[in-house]
């Protein structure tokens, strides 16, 4: 019994509904491979960040030390920047997915991504489900950020 | 088949050296027939991204607990996951893992429940093995399936339940966690708030002993005499003693597990899986707050 793809992905923009259709459709062990890929994909900081970590938020949520940052431009564009390490690779996974799948979009389109788009990935059963509530803490802090870029420009 | 235990001078002084190997002995032992590596890590992907040449992983979430009931799983459920993994009851099982080796004591605690004949853990983990430069490979094994037998899970010897833990109160039990957590000042480690509870503090008369005081900077155990020293010099444990060890969820506490029972000697050793996680939601147990080691409460 699996939802339909579109189940899966309504609501979600269209870079983070394309990462979400190409999870579900491999098989489970699969996606795990996938999910490195993501970690392996993960940009690099911009040189300001490198090296600071105290200038971005620390995820609480996940087992790893991550470090988040958002960026709001003159557009209203967003940009994402994660630090996560290389001995972390689930956690940088997720970091990967969310800075393919957000970048760009304007705040209000981040702001409406549903809070539980982890769990539409297919990963519980491969990862397990205590582990993706990493993902919801980086989305979270992704949006707490851009409220707080938003609200004061 | 078991293979030649390490007879390096370190582990020669423990209780039980044949309960642990060197990443020398490892390197040295790879390949051997009656050899199998595991990994068991935090990280469900950080075997992916390369292991010890021929090792398989174990992940403590996904293979060793049940999926529905907060529980390892049987004896058919360890015997298909062996013969998964291409391991047999003969075979001589080193485990290695991230975090200095909490996920691979955790598993080796496992194993134990089943009672795996010859089980050691790497000295220095996974850390250690890639600090000296050691090959690691992304290469996956395709391990041909092994006959294992079902053998029930037994968990009388090294686990205790929360009902074991409430007869025990008065006896000695250690609290591995930080001392924020054992203080109740935090209710739950800085990084995994995922893992809160309700309520913070200590079981009443636990002592505070966070498990990384048994470990070196390399992630490897500390001496004999220097471990002798913490538990038994400082904290008045006698090897006699009917230890209860916990943490969280109980992977911490199997690190301090295999120190009290392998290295130290100790007879009677008990992983409190439930842990804090049980404890700290549970209606109406005992809890103290604060430094001290607090009143056991009369029965």
């Amino acid at each position: 019994m699996t939802a339909g793809t579109d189940d899966l992905t309504a609501g979600l923009p269209p870079a983070l509904a394309e990462i979400v259709e190409d999870f579900n459709a491999l098989a489970v062990a699969d996606r795990l491979q996938l999910l490195l890929e993501f970690s392996q994909g993960l940009p690099p900081l911009p040189a300001r960040l490198e090296g600071h970590p105290e200038l971005m938020e620390k995820v609480e949520e996940c087992q790893s030390p991550v470090f988040v940052d958002v960026e709001v431009d003159e557009q209203e564009k967003a940009h994402l920047h994660f630090s996560a390490p290389r001995e972390a690779p689930t956690t940088r996974g997720f970091a990967g997915i969310l800075a393919e799948g957000l970048e760009g979009l304007s705040a209000q389109e981040v702001l409406a991504v549903p809070g539980d788009v982890g769990s539409r990935l297919g990963l519980d059963q491969a990862v397990s489900p205590l582990r993706m509530r990493g993902l919801a803490g980086m989305l979270a802090r992704v949006k707490r950020q851009i409220r707080v870029a938003t609200a004061s420009a | 088949m078991t293979l030649p235990l390490d007879d390096d001078p370190k582990l020669a002084e423990y209780a039980h050296p044949e309960k642990l190997v060197t990443t020398a002995w490892l390197a040295e032992h790879l390949g051997r027939p009656g050899l199998a590596v595991v990994e068991s890590d935090e990280d469900v992907l950080l075997w992916d991204t390369g292991h010890v040449v021929g090792s398989v992983k174990v992940d403590w979430h996904t293979e060793l607990n049940d999926e529905v009931t907060r529980d390892y799983v049987d004896g058919e459920g360890f015997a298909a996951l062996m013969s998964r993994k291409g391991i047999s009851r003969e075979d001589t099982v080193v485990i290695y893992g991230d975090k200095n080796n909490w996920w691979a004591a955790y598993a080796l605690w496992v194993f134990t429940l089943f009672g795996h004949p010859d089980v050691r853990l790497l000295d220095g983990g996974r850390a250690k093995w890639a600090a000296e430069g050691r090959e690691l490979t992304t290469d996956a094994p395709a391990p041909a399936p092994a006959q294992y037998p079902v053998v029930e899970r037994s968990d009388a010897a090294v686990r205790a339940f929360k009902d074991d833990v409430l007869a025990h109160l008065g006896g000695k039990l250690i609290d591995v966690r930080s001392p924020q957590e054992y203080t109740g000042e935090r209710t739950h480690m800085p990084d995994y708030p995922e893992e809160g509870t309700v309520r913070g503090g200590h079981i009443p008369g636990a002592d505070s002993v966070p498990w990384a005081r048994a470990a070196a900077e390399d992630g490897t155990f500390k001496p004999r005499a220097e471990l002798e020293a913490i538990y038994q010099q400082e904290k008045g444990l006698d090897p006699s003693d009917d230890v209860i060890a916990y943490c969280r969820i109980g992977e911490r506490s199997s690190h301090t597990w295999f120190v009290l029972s392998a290295l130290l000697g100790f007879a009677t050793v008990r992983n409190y899986d439930g842990s804090w996680t049980e404890w700290g939601n549970s209606v109406r147990v005992p809890i103290v707050r604060g430094a001290e080691r607090g009143e056991v409460p009369a029965r």
